[in-house]
Formats: C-alpha cells, sequence, structure tokens
C-alpha cells in the first residue's frame, strides 16, 4: 500500500524559517550592506565600495588581534579537551559519586561569563587576591595588569576554568553510553587499559571530541565578556582580541562601515575553520 | 505599508542595489540547486580530488566560501579592480563542481 505523502506539513515549518530570517539572516544582510557604505549620522550612507574591506586586510591592529586571538584559541584547545577527556576518564561510572562529580563539573557552566570575569579579577589582584598574592609569595612575580605574561595566565586559567567543565561532560556523556559488551570482549581478549582507550573509548568518542572541539573553537574564538572585565585588552593591547577589537570599533569609534567588513571577515574565518575541523574530523572516520 | 514610520518602512537598513544583487545571486544559487536536485534526485555524492566525500550542496558551500576567501586574497595583494579574483573564483567553481 502506498502511503500518502501530504507535503502540507511543509507549512508548519513557515514559523521556523520567518524566525531564522528575522534574528539571523536580515541581521547578516544589514551587515554586509553596512559594510560597503560609510555613514556621517543623521541615517545617511554612501557608497564606498571595498574600501573597509581593503582597509582592513592592511590594518596592523587588526593583524594583531587575529594572531592574538588564533594563539588564545590554539592554547586552550590543547589544554582543555586533553584535559577534559582525563577528567571524564577519572570520574565514576556508578554509585553516588556520580552525583556529586557531575554537580561539581556543571557549576563553572552556570556561572555567568560577567561574574567569571569579575571573580577571576578579584582572585588574580596581586595585593589581596589567592592567586596573585599566593604566587607573589612563593616568589614568582605576578601582576596581571602589568605584565602580559602574567595577563595571559590569568585569561588562559580562567578559561579553562570555566570551560574544561563543558568538555568533561560530553566525554562522560560518550563514555557512559559505550555498551558494557565491548569492556567486557576487552577483558576476554586480555586489554590493557591503554589499548580499551585506543581501541574502544577514543573511536567511539569522535562524534563527541568533534562537537566539543567545535564548541569550544567557536566559543573561545568569540571571546568577548570576560576577558572585557577580567582585562579590558591589557595591559597595552596584549589580551585584545578580535571581539574587544570589534567593539571597541562599532560602539566606541561608532565607526559602522569599518566594524561591519570586519565582522564580515570574522565571520568568514569562524566559518572556515569550523568547517575544516568538521571536514577533517568526519573524513578520518570514514577512512 | 512603506510609509515613513512604518513598521515595513525599511529606509534604516540604507539598502544598495549591488548588496541586492549579491543576495538575489546567493539565493538565487540555493533554489537553483532545489531545482537541480528535483531533476536529478540523490545530490550526486563522490569523493573528489580533495579527497572529501562531497554532495552539489558542499560543492556550492566549498565555491561560495573559497570565492570569498580568493576576492579577499586579491584586495589585499593587488586591489581594485577585482576582476583578477573573479575569473579566479569562476576557475574555482569549475573545478569543484567538476572534480571537488
Amino acid at each position: 500500500m502506498n502511503k500518502t505523502v501530504n507535503n502540507r506539513a511543509w507549512w508548519l515549518v513557515l514559523p521556523v524559517f520567518a524566525m531564522v530570517a528575522f534574528n539571523a539572516l536580515i541581521p547578516l544582510i544589514t551587515v554586509v550592506n553596512y559594510s560597503v557604505q560609510e555613514t556621517f549620522g543623521n541615517n545617511e550612507f554612501f557608497w564606498s565600495g571595498t574600501t573597509w574591506f581593503k582597509q582592513l586586510l592592511h590594518d596592523d591592529q587588526f593583524i594583531d588581534s587575529l594572531q592574538r586571538q588564533i594563539i588564545f584559541t590554539a592554547t586552550v584547545l590543547v589544554i582543555q579537551i586533553p584535559l577534559g577527556l582525563v577528567i571524564a576518564l577519572c570520574m565514576p561510572r556508578s554509585g553516588p559519586w556520580v552525583s556529586v562529580c557531575l554537580v561539581l563539573m556543571s557549576l563553572p557552566l552556570l556561572v555567568p561569563w560577567n561574574v567569571v570575569g569579575s571573580m577571576w579579577n578579584i582572585m588574580a589582584l596581586p595585593d589581596i587576591g589567592l592567586l596573585g598574592k599566593g604566587l607573589n609569595a612563593l616568589g614568582i612575580p605576578f601582576n596581571y595588569t602589568r605584565q602580559p605574561v602574567s595577563a595571559w595566565f590569568t585569561v588562559i586559567l580562567m578559561d579553562v576554568w570555566h570551560w574544561t567543565s563543558l568538555v568533561v561532560l560530553l566525554c562522560y556523556a560518550g563514555l557512559v553510553s559505550i555498551p558494557d559488551a565491548y569492556y567486557q570482549a576487552a577483558r576476554v581478549d586480555g586489554a590493557g587499559p591503554w589499548a580499551v582507550f585506543r581501541y574502544i573509548q577514543l573511536p567511539k568518542l569522535k562524534h563527541v571530541l568533534t562537537i566539543a572541539i567545535l564548541l569550544r573553537f567557536m566559543d573561545s574564538f568569540m571571546i568577548y565578556t570576560e576577558v572585557i572585565v577580567l582585562t579590558g585588552g591589557g595591559p597595552g593591547s596584549t589580551t585584545k582580541f578580535l571581539s574587544i577589537d570589534l567593539v571597541q570599533k562599532a560602539l566606541g569609534g561608532f565607526d559602522l562601515g569599518p566594524a561591519a567588513a570586519m565582522s564580515i571577515v570574522y565571520f568568514l574565518i569562524i566559518l572556515l575553520l569550523s568547517w575544516l575541523f568538521y571536514t577533517l574530523m568526519m573524513r578520518s572516520e570514514a577512512k | 505599508m512603506t510609509g515613513a514610520g512604518g513598521i515595513f518602512d525599511l529606509a534604516w537598513m540604507a539598502w544598495t542595489w549591488q548588496t541586492a544583487l549579491f543576495f538575489i545571486f546567493i539565493f538565487g544559487s540555493i533554489a537553483a540547486m532545489g531545482v537541480w536536485e528535483y531533476y536529478v534526485p540523490g545530490g550526486s555524492p563522490r569523493r573528489g580530488i580533495f579527497g572529501l566525500d562531497t554532495t552539489r550542496g558542499d560543492r556550492l558551500f566549498m565555491t561560495l566560501l573559497g570565492s570569498c576567501f580568493i576576492f579577499l586574497a586579491w584586495l589585499a595583494f593587488y586591489g581594485e579592480p577585482l576582476w583578477g579574483g573573479l575569473a579566479i573564483s569562476l576557475c574555482w567553481a569549475f573545478v569543484v563542481f567538476r572534480w571537488g
């Protein structure tokens, strides 16, 4: 018996299309539109063509921010992904401690971003903060308001504290979903812990790790609130990442055209790198 | 309703015909892929010269994204006019759709 296909159901998807159009497509189109124009306020716009893109591509400040952003994202990914995986592997799979561990791991994710920045701001203060004062007491000179290395150390530590939990929870969810039969087979074959990790757990976590890497990549590449509260992009411009640079252009200078051009290039970089990550990880799986 | 102050008054968005043309091209390309899919269903999946499993939609995405970066690179190294960037982008599109 042939099943009747009722295409009228597609009309039910219309509200979603409308919402996506209003909250994603139209703003994106507007940004593209502004990127080729100049305004002096009073809602008057003048055609400027590719001027802002040309200016941006030769702007040392933008290139420096991009380099800092890439270094920051690479650093947090290199730390958070293995660390999150190791913590997930160490967590209990059954018993009363499971709930305790899950609650502890979820706590950093529940703290609002600006509060995270404030917490670490206070924590890292060299005269009264636990971290700052502690390091100075140990003879390690630490002042994140004056030393770029200290500022970077604090920003990275803050991000690791805030977001490693997400990787842990994703990996843990992936680990508990592996059927017990795999472990029984490994025991029968006499596989050690390393072999179990290498040939059972790691391949089974591939999708989860792909999602974790993508989420952490996109989020760390767009980091703003925590850093602006903690260091304000300083000392100097040493922790001024792309989003801070963008906001200063768009809101500080009200340069809508250059800010729109920067937004588009920023968006394209994130799109390209996310696509590359996803494609490469899926390709290695297909092999 | 298009009067000043009306809810559909889009004058504040300062539309230009160039932006409109750009998005008509993008949405037109997506619509064309829909028509293509209607006549040749399945998306023509294959493994191309880049070693990736792609469908027609993937190939359009690669073409558009690649073209954006080709234009940006052209702008950074040569500036205007952009005809050279356009020529390279068209070659890129041909390579991706033919062998990608």
